[in-house]
């Protein structure tokens, strides 16, 4: 299967290695990656922010760099999310609603896409040690993927998943609201480490970059040793 | 509407950002905060549990929200005709002012010495007891909650939770310190001592006064929903009741109830049903009756017809004050109704109050949210609250562009940069040793840090990430080329 890889700006420029892994991910669930340089950010956080003018020109760039039929696969549920909802930015009447409204069933979040449409079998990877699952907001409640990251967790040889009962609180990013409301921010997210820190785990995993940007930022400032991981990271063959 | 004079009373939303960080101070109130939500979100999700067509409950709720919103004016008329066949006095008010003062005059008339309130949010908004006490009418709050607030001299910090912010160890505190009242009093005890003396209250108010949570347009007949009976002690032993309601209380039919009455209860504490559900249809008839010789009901607009107006934000106004949206969000969980300086708090009152008052009253409001959506979640009647916070802060850019012209020069360069691959590559390319230098443990770095405001708020509690040396885009591009 031909596949369209939209790899995030946070991917892109912080964790490369988060892109490697889902390239290497996709190739060996036997997806043929088709990865388009000219791409940039999904625009979100001028979304987030209400610069409406700024978020509808970064979506017409990212729709021009995603043009095509072949599905597109994101290793981050917020973006994925924020590409399907690029036609809330336009106009009924607008020709990029239309456009807009053509990509959003061609957008995958990774771990959706390797259960749902590939059937794909983990458990060539292994892991070592235990680790808890953040359910990322947008990737939860937006896109209603919960089960399919769960599943491959649980093919991967010798990786243990301990349930935090606060799994779907949120971490506390929020895009710009991190950076506008930090104080805030933080305490949202040793609410969750709290918890975290009290199960003993050796890793926290997502599918979202911002979310473990977040979380692993606070750790390190923390002093815990806990690492944050991309799910990418853990299936890698 | 005047600056000075907002559609809420006492409105300080826009100190959010102190406010929070005061509160995020507060050990003690964080405490009460956690364990309160925890409880109430517990409770809700065990009552869910019972309930396997929820989903189909809500839809239908908010269907008949939406009936009656498309046709407000019809059902507001229906429901006047009603009430005043049944002996109800319907009254209207445009504004707060005039609430307060129509309220004010009846009591003068009725030359009532003692008032009783039962819990309203309503008469928190238009800020009802401080304009009554300027006339020297000292209006007794019957729930336990408000009476506790109002003996501190608070606001409410939820919906219907008021004093979910003190412990009990405050209130015996207080009970301590205001009525004489034995150190360290337990719940149970502190309870008895605030019904004693309300019950003196009850006896001698020639006044009640209470909320509607929906009013019934085919029978003229409204509800107050409370869990303590002193609603039903309000609205029944003065000789004069008045009930008072927003314009969106509206039901069309008797039977819309049965949806509303099982939504509400378990959404905001968890209950199958609310103790009690006092329904009025009407003052005494004869005069061997109970109940009030008068009913009068104040039917409030207060900012809701321009509301109503709005297609993008209307849904609003379907909102049923259940609070379940406070319990769940993660940001209220932290800072409490306080910080929000409105008497609407939470994700509730973060699209409501600037709303009511005006985007310039509230403006950190639409932004004191992660938008992690968990209040859409619960919400009894799906409105799409961060969906609306994210139209107000494209409000909030649109009509004051210049409240933040660093960062909308940001925005500006970095969407030029977004929507072009040469310059998105050679931005990136020289941001990114910057960022690197910045998350240095060296002096250098954190003095440089400190200057770069997004950086420096980042860093505050957490370790900047450390951009890699070569972006995915180069690597992918050096090793397939």
């Amino acid at each position: 299967m031909q596949v369209s890889l939209f790899v995030t700006c946070l991917v892109d420029q912080l964790r490369p290695e988060v892109g490697q892994a889902t390239l290497a991910l996709l190739e060996h669930a036997g997806c043929t990656v088709n990865f388009n340089p000219s791409q940039t950010c999904c625009g979100q956080p001028a979304c987030n922010a209400g610069y409406e003018g700024e978020a509808q020109q970064v979506a017409r760039h990212t729709m021009d760099v995603l043009a095509g039929d072949d599905p597109i696969v994101v290793p981050s549920g917020s973006c994925a999310a924020q590409l399907k909802h690029y036609a809330d930015l336009f106009d009924a009447e607008d020709p990029d609603h239309a456009r807009a409204v053509a990509l959003a069933p061609r957008v995958h979040e990774l771990s959706a896409f390797l259960v749902d449409q590939m059937n794909y079998d983990a458990s060539g990877a292994s892991f070592e040690g235990t680790l808890t699952w953040h359910d990322a907001c947008h990737t939860l409640r937006e896109l209603g993927v919960k089960d399919q990251p769960r599943h491959l967790l649980g093919q991967v040889a010798g990786a243990q998943l301990v349930e935090a009962p606060e799994c779907e609180t949120c971490c506390g990013f929020g895009g710009t609201f991190a950076i506008k409301m930090p104080e805030i921010s933080v305490a949202m997210s040793d609410r969750k480490l709290d918890e975290i820190i009290a199960l003993g785990v050796d890793s926290i995993v997502s599918t979202d970059i911002s979310c473990l940007m977040q979380l692993g930022g606070r750790l390190i400032s923390r002093g815990s040793n806990i690492r944050a991981l991309h799910l990418a990271e853990i299936l890698a063959p | 509407m005047s600056k000075k004079d907002p559609a809420i009373a006492e409105l300080t939303a826009n100190d959010f950002g102190p406010a929070s960080r005061r509160a995020l101070q507060d050990a003690p109130l964080r405490r009460a905060l956690a364990k309160a939500t925890n409880t109430f979100k517990g409770r809700r999700e065990a009552a869910l549990d019972e309930m396997p067509d929820w989903e189909a409950l809500r839809t239908h709720g908010r269907a008949i929200k939406d009936e009656t919103l498309s046709r407000l004016p019809h059902h507001l008329t229906r429901f006047i005709e009603q009430a005043t066949a049944k002996g109800t006095q319907v009254h209207f008010a445009q504004d707060r002012a005039e609430a307060c003062a129509w309220i004010g005059d009846l009591a003068e008339r009725l030359e009532a010495k003692t008032v009783v309130k039962s819990k309203s949010m309503m008469t928190e908004e238009i800020g009802l007891n401080h304009a009554l006490e300027a006339r020297g009418l000292y209006p007794v709050e019957t729930d336990l909650g408000e009476w506790i607030i109002q003996l501190a001299g608070e606001t409410p910090s939820h919906i219907i939770v008021p004093a979910i912010h003190k412990s009990r160890e405050s209130v015996a505190k207080l009970f301590e310190e205001r009525l004489g009242a034995e150190p360290d009093l337990d719940a149970v005890r502190l309870t008895q001592l605030a019904r004693e003396i309300l019950r003196t209250s009850f006896l001698e108010a020639e006044l009640g006064i209470s909320g509607v949570n929906f009013a019934i347009a085919e029978t003229g007949s409204f509800l107050v929903l409370e869990n303590e009976g002193n609603a039903r002690l309000t609205t029944s032993l003065p000789r004069v009741h008045v009930a008072i309601m927003g314009i969106e209380k509206l039901l069309p039919r008797w039977s819309d109830l049965e949806t509303f009455l099982r939504l509400l209860p378990r959404s905001g504490t968890g209950q199958h049903l609310t103790s009690y559900q006092s329904i009025f249809t009407g003052p005494k008839r004869n005069p061997g009756d109970e109940g009030p010789d008068e009913m009068h009901v104040l039917i409030l607009d207060n900012g809701r017809t321009d509301i109503l107006a709005d297609e993008v934000t209307r849904e609003t106004l379907a909102c049923i004050r259940c609070g379940a949206c406070l319990n769940v969000c993660p940001v209220y969980a932290q800072v409490g109704g306080h910080s929000y300086g409105s008497v609407y708090p939470g994700p509730i009152g973060a699209i409501l109050t600037p709303q009511l008052a005006g985007a310039d009253q509230a403006t950190p409001l639409p932004g004191a949210s992660s938008l992690c959506g968990a209040c859409r979640d619960v919400c009894p009647v799906k409105i799409d609250i961060p969906r609306i916070l994210l139209h107000q802060r494209r409000e909030v850019t649109r009509k004051l562009p210049w409240r933040a012209p660093f960062e909308r020069l940001g925005f500006w360069v970095w969407a030029r940069m977004a929507s072009s691959p040469r310059l998105w590559r050679i931005g990136t390319y020289l941001i990114r040793p910057f960022v690197r230098f910045a998350g240095g443990s060296n002096l250098l770095s954190r003095g440089f840090c400190r200057l770069i405001p997004p950086l420096a708020a980042w860093s505050g509690g957490r370790s900047l990430p450390t951009p890699a040396k070569k972006s995915f885009r180069q690597q992918y591009e050096e090793s397939r080329p």
